[in-house]
C-alpha cells in the first residue's frame, strides 16, 4: 500500500518516545503532528515555532545533556537555512540529533524551488560524522527509525510528503549497507528514494528482456557509503547508471563517481534534476516525469552507452 | 432584489471581494492552496495594489516603481489575484494555478509579472525590503518599499536582524505590514510563541508603529499612503486580521491554513463570500 514516509516515521516514533524517555520530538510548526499526538507524547513533544536555526541549536544543547532529539522541518530548510547550526553545533560536536527532513527531492511539487530540496544530500554527506539515509518506502523508514537508537552521531533522514508506493519484498534495509535488489553482470543501476529505486527495478526488467542483465542497488545510505557492495557490483559491469531526485552534482551520483574513480574505475552516468532551479509547475509525479527520472530514461541511457557507436 | 445594504461598498472593498473570490477558486484546484492566510491578507493587498503602490503593470521594470515583497510567500494565491486584478496578466490565467504548464507556482516566482523576488521560505522578505529601500536611497529615488509579514513568520530570527538593520539605516521609506491573524500552521501563534506586546517590541527596535483593525482596506490605505509616520524611522502597520476571513466555516481556525476545497466546499465558500459581501 502506498504510504508517505513522513507519516510512517511519525507513527513509528510515538511508541519509541514511550519506551525511551531520553528521546524528544522537536517541531518547527510543520503540521505533521496533531494535538492528540502532542498530548500522547507529553513533555517529549515541543513545538518551538517557525525558527529552524534555533531548532537545531536547541537540539544540540539538549543532545549535549544526554537527550536524543528528533528535529522536524522540511529538507530545504534543514539543508540550507539551518545548515550552520547543523554543521557547527551538531556535527562538529558529534551529537546524536536526528534530523527528520520532509519534502525531500521533488516531493514539494508545485510549492516550488523554495520548498524543493535538490541540494540536501550533497550538503549533508560532506559533513564529517553525519549519517545520511534516504528510505525508499515506509517499511525502510520504520527500520531506520528503530536502528537510529543504536547510532552515536548525528543522522539525516530524507523523507517525502505524499504517499509513495512500497518496494516489492526485499531484505530489510540496514543503515550503512546498500541493498542489492537484483543481480546481473552487465550494468549496475543505483538509485535512492522511492521513485528512483522503483525506476531501477522496472528498467532492469525491461533490459533483461533484451538480454542485458542489471544489478540494482538501493543505495539508501549516502554516508557512511557502502563502497564494498558498490565496487563488487561494478567490477564485472561495463557501466554504472545512477538516478536520484537531486541536482546532478554531489548527491548519490557524485558519491558513486568519486568512489569508483578511486576504487574501481568504471564508466558512471548520473541522472538527476538538471543543473538549474525548477521552473516547471506540477505535483511530485508530474515533476518526476517532466525531468524524466524514469525507467524509460534508464533504459535509453543504457542503450546509448552500450551501443557499438558509443563503445 | 431585497438586499438591504447599509452602504455601498467602496472600490477597495470590491477589489478585496474579487481577490477573495479568485483565492477560493484557486484553492479548489487540484493542488489546493494557502487559503486562510491569503484571505486574511486580501484587504491589505487590495489597499496596496489599488491605492498605495505607485506601480504601472505595463512598465514592470520602471526603476522608480514602488517595491512590494510578499514575505509570507505562501499567500501567493492572494498576490496572484491582486496582480491579475491590477492588470499584470489576464485574470483567466488564475485558473492555471498549480497546474502543469502554468507559471503560477505555490509560492511567488519571478516568471510572474509583478513579482519582484521569489519568496516562500519564511523570514527572507524584510532583508530584501531593506535592500530595495537602500538602493532607492542611493539612487536618490523617492520610491517606497512595502513588505508583508505573517505573524508566525516573526518567530524567524532573520526578521529581527533585518528590523535592526532597517532602524539603524534609518530606512524611513520602508514599511512593514504584519498580518496579525493570530494563527500559524499548527495553531495559535500566542500558544506556540507569544508575541505580545507586539507593538512595543517593534517600537523598542526603533520603528514607528501603528496597531489597527486589518479588514477595512480604505482605512489601511489611509495609513499606508501617509508615510513615513516618524521622520528617520521605518514604519510597521500591525493589521489585526482574521485567518480565513470571509468564510465563516473556516474563520479563525488553523485548519484554514492549507486547503484543497472539495467541489461541495467550494460552492459553500462561493455562497459565503456572496453573503458577506451583501452584508457589507
Ligand atoms: C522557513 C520556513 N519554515 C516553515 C515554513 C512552512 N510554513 C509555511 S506557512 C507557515 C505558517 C506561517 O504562519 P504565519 O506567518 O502566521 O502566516 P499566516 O497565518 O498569515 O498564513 C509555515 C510554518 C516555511 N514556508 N518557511
Ligand atoms: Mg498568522
Amino acid at each position: 500500500m502506498s504510504r508517505a514516509t513522513r507519516e510512517a516515521y511519525r507513527d513509528s516514533l510515538l511508541p519509541l518516545l514511550h519506551r525511551h524517555p531520553e528521546l524528544i520530538c522537536l517541531d518547527s510548526d510543520t503540521g505533521l503532528f496533531n494535538a492528540a499526538y502532542a498530548e500522547e507524547a507529553g513533555e517529549q513533544y515541543l513545538n518551538l515555532g517557525i525558527a529552524e536555526h534555533n531548532l537545531m541549536g536547541i537540539a544540540a544543547g539538549l543532545a549535549a545533556c544526554g537527550r536524543v532529539p528528533f528535529v522536524n522541518t522540511m529538507a530545504a530548510f534543514a539543508a540550507s537555512r539551518a545548515l550552520e547550526a547543523i554543521k557547527i553545533d551538531i556535527a562538529y560536536n558529534r551529537l546524536p540529533v536526528r534530523i527528520m527532513a520532509t519534502h525531500g527531492g521533488l516531493a514539494a511539487g508545485h510549492l516550488g524551488p523554495t520548498h524543493q530540496a535538490l541540494e540536501d544530500l550533497a550538503v549533508m554527506r560532506v559533513l564529517p560524522g553525519m549519517t545520511v539515509v534516504v528510505p525508499a518506502d515506509a517499511a525502510a523508514t520504520e527500520a531506520f527509525v528503530e536502528q537510529s537508537l543504536g547510532l552515536g552521531g548525528p543522522l539525516y533522514v530524507r523523507l517525502g510528503r505524499k504517499p509513495t508506493p512500497p518496494l516489492p519484498l526485499a531484505p530489510a534495509p540496514v543503515i550503512g549497507r546498500a541493498q542489492t535488489l537484483r543481480q546481473g553482470g552487465d550494468v549496475v543501476l543505483a538509485g535512492c528514494g522511492p521513485y528512483p529505486v522503483l525506476a531501477c527495478l522496472a528498467a532492469a526488467d525491461a533490459l533483461a528482456g533484451e538480454g542485458i542483465e542489471a544489478t540494482v542497488l538501493n543505495m539508501h545510505t549516502l554516508r557512511p557509503f557502502d563502497t564494498e557492495t558498490l565496487v563488487a557490483a561494478a567490477r564485472p559491469a561495463s557501466l554504472v547508471v545512477t538516478i536520484e531526485e537531486h541536482w546532478c552534482h554531489g548527491g548519490l551520483g557524485g558519491a558513486v563517481a568519486e568512489t569508483l574513480a578511486e576504487a574501481a574505475p568504471t564508466r558512471v552516468l548520473r541522472l538527476g534534476v538538471p543543473d538549474q532551479f525548477v521552473t516547471e509547475v506540477g505535483n511530485h509525479e508530474h515533476l518526476v516525469a517532466h525531468y524524466d527520472l524514469t525507467a524509460e530514461r534508464l533504459v535509453r541511457t543504457v542503450h546509448s552507452a552500450l551501443s557499438p557507436a558509443a563503445r | 432584489m431585497t438586499s438591504t445594504r447599509a452602504r455601498r461598498q467602496s472600490t477597495l472593498e470590491l477589489v478585496a471581494a474579487r481577490i477573495r473570490a479568485h483565492v477560493v477558486d484557486m484553492c479548489a484546484g487540484p493542488e489546493g492552496g494557502h487559503l486562510g492566510g491569503a484571505l486574511s491578507s486580501a484587504d491589505i493587498l487590495a489597499a496596496l495594489y489599488f491605492s498605495v503602490l505607485n506601480v504601472d503593470p505595463q512598465r514592470t521594470d520602471d526603476p522608480d516603481r514602488d517595491r512590494f515583497v510578499l514575505s509570507k510567500g505562501h499567500a501567493a494565491v492572494g498576490l496572484y489575484a491582486a496582480l491579475a486584478e491590477r492588470g499584470y496578466f489576464p485574470v483567466e490565467e488564475l485558473t492555471t494555478y498549480g497546474r502543469p504548464g502554468s507559471r503560477l507556482m505555490g509560492h511567488p516566482v519571478r516568471a510572474v509579472p509583478g513579482v519582484e523576488l521569489p519568496t516562500g521560505s519564511l523570514g527572507h522578505g524584510l532583508a530584501l525590503g531593506c535592500g530595495f529601500a537602500l538602493a532607492h536611497r542611493y539612487a536618490g529615488r523617492d520610491a517606497r518599499t512595502f513588505v508583508l509579514l505573517g505573524d508566525g513568520e516573526l518567530q524567524e530570527g532573520s526578521v529581527w536582524e533585518a528590523a535592526i538593520a532597517a532602524a539603524s539605516l534609518r530606512l524611513e521609506r520602508l514599511t512593514v505590514i504584519v498580518d496579525r491573524n493570530g494563527l500559524q500552521l499548527t495553531g495559535a501563534t500566542d500558544g506556540i510563541a507569544p508575541l505580545e506586546p507586539l507593538a512595543d517590541r517593534w517600537r523598542s527596535f526603533g520603528w514607528a508603529v501603528r496597531d489597527v483593525a486589518g479588514h477595512d482596506p480604505d482605512e489601511l490605505a489611509r495609513h499606508l499612503d501617509a508615510g513615513p509616520w516618524e521622520p528617520g524611522r521605518p514604519s510597521v502597520l500591525i493589521a489585526r486580521t482574521v485567518k480565513g476571513r470571509g468564510l465563516p466555516f473556516l474563520e479563525g481556525r488553523s485548519s484554514s491554513h492549507y486547503v484543497t476545497l472539495s467541489p461541495r466546499n467550494h460552492a459553500r465558500a462561493v455562497r459565503a463570500l456572496r453573503t458577506t459581501e451583501d452584508a457589507g
